[in-house]
């Protein structure tokens, strides 16, 4: 009888130091790992995007918008901001930081980028926009309705963002429409 | 030619060399536009980059018959089917000829610097990373942010400004235009030239001065015998020249 319940038991251990191995290399692999290789940057103010739109009634493109050349804005500079916050008007903390902190010193803020890419990729806001009819919530995040500017996870090892779009992507896109998929059409 | 020939672009330059006085004014547009880089000494041109090397001719005579005349040689481009020479032995796929434009890319961050390209150009048009790109002091903030600059151990060249195509496209874009208007784009070398012997377009297009220009009966093209059909035609009335830019070593 023992010597069959020895067999028993030092099977049922095995499965169970299994079990707890591959479930510690899976919290390792999933949850440890990825939160040691990115870091978590946090926006140095809070840019309510929502209450921009709604109280403020701004648009999109008053901030994010083309140049009569073609090229693309991107990020307003700080001069966009002074227009309406030369002095604090509401009550919010991120507000009154924004004029102590940047606006009277007159420093540009640091945003932190979502989706910065290498130096040598360029991409043309216009042709995707404009020419072939592109929402920007096809490679950003919606803000639309966005009250808090959420942290970037950066790759500890690369310095970019998690969310920065892979080669692969726009190459898929651009066999799809039928557009050029030669390399200098990107990179020059 | 390969690609799409019927209506297609094939972008090409013609250069007169009787115009030209060898002022260089093309080889220095084309050094600070595309951010290359030069080193204190620049003796040794087998390690010098110079996408637009202008070279000096003359017919070999002495008084009063000599004559001097000077060659600005950029990429040339070549047409030749199905690829050009430089990225028909590429191993990386590093360098490919875009079909839309005839424009030969070459793209760094690829290239494994195994140097095959180079051996395989017939006209020395692509040159060697022997080492990182330095700049002083305040030069490394004046580069063009349009193109981006490359490492130690990688081949580069000219490249048509093709960032200028790209910028050029995104102002007909925002006007709601697809097509470019003749002179829109037009590298840096082309527009420096204060004696106007550059001439830059689209050869396909019948209408267009390069074309005109590149049917003349004194235009001519760089070792044609190889048939690596170049997109970069040279003119000149004077036979030494042409004798020269066919004058297999």
């Amino acid at each position: 009888m023992t010597e069959e319940n020895k067999k028993h038991d030092s099977g049922l251990l095995g499965w169970l130091l299994f079990v707890v191995g591959f479930a510690g290399a899976l919290f390792v692999g999933w949850v440890v790992f990825p939160q040691l290789l990115y870091t978590t940057e946090y926006q140095p103010i809070n840019y309510n995007h929502q209450i921009h739109q709604e109280e403020a009634g701004l648009s999109c493109e008053d901030c994010h918008y083309f140049r009569e050349d073609g090229t693309y804005a991107g990020k307003p500079m700080l001069s966009a901001c002074v227009e309406c916050h030369g002095e604090v008007q509401g009550e919010t903390e991120d507000e009154e930081r924004l004029v102590s902190e940047f606006v009277e010193p007159e420093k540009e803020i640091p945003w932190v980028s979502y989706t910065r890419q290498p130096d040598n990729v360029f991409f043309s806001h216009v042709a995707h926009v404009k020419m072939a009819e592109m929402a920007c919530s096809v490679c950003h995040r919606d803000v639309e309705n966005e009250i808090k500017a959420p942290p970037v996870k950066i790759n500890r090892l690369t310095g970019y963002p998690i969310e920065i779009m892979k080669m692969h992507v726009c190459e898929d896109c651009h066999a799809r429409e039928n557009v050029s998929n030669s390399c200098d059409t990107c990179h020059h | 030619m390969s690609g799409n020939k019927a209506n297609g672009i094939r972008y090409g330059m013609v250069i007169d060399v009787d115009k030209c006085t060898g002022c260089m004014a093309c080889s220095v547009a084309c050094q600070q536009e595309n951010n290359v880089s030069f080193r204190e000494d620049e003796t040794n041109k087998l390690r010098s980059i110079t996408w637009l090397e202008v070279y000096s001719l003359d017919n070999g005579k002495s008084y009063p018959e000599h004559r001097q005349a000077y060659l600005p040689r950029p990429c040339l481009h070549c047409d030749t089917p199905p690829y050009p020479p430089c990225t028909f032995v590429c191993p990386v796929n590093a360098t490919q000829r875009d079909e839309e434009t005839g424009l030969v890319n070459h793209i760094p961050v690829r290239c494994i610097g195994c140097r095959y390209c180079i051996s395989a150009c017939s006209y020395h048009a692509r040159y060697f990373n022997w080492w990182d790109p330095k700049w002083p002091k305040p030069m490394e903030e004046m580069l063009t942010p349009d193109v981006s600059t490359r490492m130690r151990g990688v081949v580069e060249k000219c490249t048509m400004c093709v960032h200028r195509l790209q910028l050029a496209k995104e102002k007909a874009f925002i006007e709601g235009r697809r097509e470019l208007h003749e002179g829109e784009y037009v590298p840096a070398c082309v527009e420096a030239c204060p004696a106007k012997a550059m001439t830059f377009g689209n050869l396909f297009d019948s209408h267009s001065e390069v074309a005109k220009l590149a049917k003349s009966p004194h235009a001519f093209r760089l070792l044609e015998r190889l048939g690596t059909e170049p997109k970069v035609y040279y003119l000149s009335t004077q036979d030494w020249i042409r004798k020269l830019s066919d004058n297999v070593i």
